[in-house]
């Protein structure tokens, strides 16, 4: 009940909960979003191209990812790293890769798939003449996209993109499966040793919320900014 | 590679008794779909029900709905259902805590509840933005009309709003199928739960997984061809949504 709650456990487990758990789940969202958002801009140059060898596996892969759920894809990935390790190392055995790395190959390779939708809309959202003058100006492909297509792209997806960060910052709380101390598992632990379930989760929860709601705020103000610009 | 691979552990019988590890995933596959199912109707009639509210010209009732999106859309879906499952029960007097956790099947109801709350802010975005992209001269139309305000939404507005989000309301219907999985941290038996007790008992991994794998493609293939369906008899002839 109310009246029994000890607000006092989330002062003291506060160095483990912020320092260790938050630490963590900051670390994996900023390291996988940008080697989401590498590997989603070669996805979606990969779609583009008129190539169908290139165009091709892109597609199925995305395809692939965004029809899984993350949960399972955790899972695939948990325990199918270590033998990728052993094929591409060529050792002996299954390479360990720690429950780190795993977590954050995993949702690297899974927010892609996502980042790259993003991208192939920002790209494509930006004016065909554009392109077209680029070449008649005899730039190559790459002077193309690093000049005068991606610069304009970002900025128009920019929001989305943002809010897709966002996305994947609640969705690092699911290494809760494989047993990582993030944000949501340090709390747990704490909530389970101490018998202190309700202060813990709803500390929580409270943590996430303040981080994405003043997140959208920015990106919110970002977009408005940005409509009056163009 | 030394991965034994062994196709045929799908015919042989797991250590639950009650049938072939192909069984135990289809048991799971069935507790996927209800709870997709019930989640999603949830999300569809409280999620519509905000959405409305949304573009109401009342001032505390928009901010209320406001506040309703924002608090579900802003904490993971993970926690969300540790709060409905672990925090309410103890916050409630202790009678209705003590129901909630003797209920039978509580794994199943308080992640379609859960997950069908979640999964209520994001249709609720969207039904306003179909809302919102009628063009204004058809709530003036219908005003002028003598319509009221309900028979405004009921007859002009939402028959076209919804056709509008037809595809973005699909994708929200997948995913509410694949967050069905996250209820297995609250000890659902779902698909991907199944999957993974299939992989402890059998030690047989990757069959396990590529099964789970293609379980869910087929689901997610037959939504989406019944979506597309139900957008096609859903089209008004001669009038394109633009999209």
């Amino acid at each position: 009940m109310l009246g029994s709650l000890d607000f006092d456990v989330i002062t003291r487990s506060l160095p483990y909960v912020l320092g260790e758990g938050l630490r963590f789940t900051l670390t994996l969202t900023a390291l996988a979003t940008v080697f989401g958002l590498t590997l989603g801009t070669i996805l979606a140059l990969m779609r583009l191209s008129g190539m169908k060898a290139l165009s091709v596996p892109a597609t199925l892969y995305v395809n692939l990812m965004r029809s899984l759920p993350l949960v399972l894809v955790i899972f695939w990935f948990y325990f199918l790293v270590p033998y990728i390790g052993q094929f591409v190392l060529r050792t002996e055995r299954p390479v360990q890769v720690g429950a780190f790395a795993s977590a954050l190959i995993t949702f690297s390779l899974f927010e892609a798939a996502y980042f790259s939708e993003i991208m192939r809309a920002g790209i494509q959202s930006v004016a065909r003449g554009q392109a077209a003058a680029g070449s008649a100006l005899g730039l190559t492909y790459r002077q193309l996209m690093q000049y005068v297509i991606l610069p304009q792209a970002v900025r128009n997806m920019l929001p989305v993109m943002l809010t897709q960060t966002i996305v994947l910052f609640q969705d690092t709380s699911l290494v809760y499966v494989i047993s990582l101390t993030d944000l949501l598992g340090a709390a747990a632990t704490v909530a389970n040793r101490d018998g202190r379930l309700v202060e813990m989760y709803v500390f929580a929860a409270l943590i996430y919320f303040v981080i994405s709601f003043g997140a959208s705020l920015v990106v919110r103000r970002l977009q408005a900014r940005m409509a009056i610009i163009r | 590679m030394n991965y034994h691979w062994n196709w045929g552990i799908f015919w042989e019988m797991s250590p639950e008794g009650t049938g072939t590890y192909f069984d135990m995933l289809l048991a799971g596959l069935w507790w996927t779909l209800a709870t997709s199912a019930l989640a999603w109707i949830i999300a569809f009639s409280v999620g519509s029900v905000v959405g409305v509210l949304r573009t109401l010209r009342s001032g505390w009732v928009v901010m209320a709905c406001n506040a309703y999106v924002e608090l579900f859309r802003n904490i993971p879906i993970l926690v969300q259902l540790f709060l409905w499952y672990f925090v309410l029960p103890e916050v409630l007097p202790a009678e209705m805590g003590r129901w909630l956790k003797t209920m039978p099947n509580a794994a199943f109801w308080t992640g379609s509840i859960g997950i069908g709350l979640f999964m209520s802010a994001r249709v609720a975005e969207q039904v306003k933005a179909g809302l919102q992209a009628l063009p204004r001269g058809q709530w003036m139309a219908g005003t002028a009309l003598g319509l009221t305000t309900a028979q405004t939404y009921r007859y002009i507005l939402l028959p076209t709003a919804f056709r509008i989000i037809l595809p973005p309301l699909t994708s929200e219907m997948l995913n509410t199928v694949k967050n069905s999985s996250v209820a297995l941290t609250i000890g659902l038996m779902e698909l991907t739960a199944q999957t993974r007790a299939m992989q402890e008992f059998s030690f047989q991994v990757f069959e396990a997984f590529t099964a789970a794998t293609i379980l869910y493609l087929i689901v997610n293939a037959v939504v989406t061809l019944a979506m597309r369906w139900v957008e096609k008899m859903a089209a008004v002839p001669g009038y394109t949504t633009g999209h």
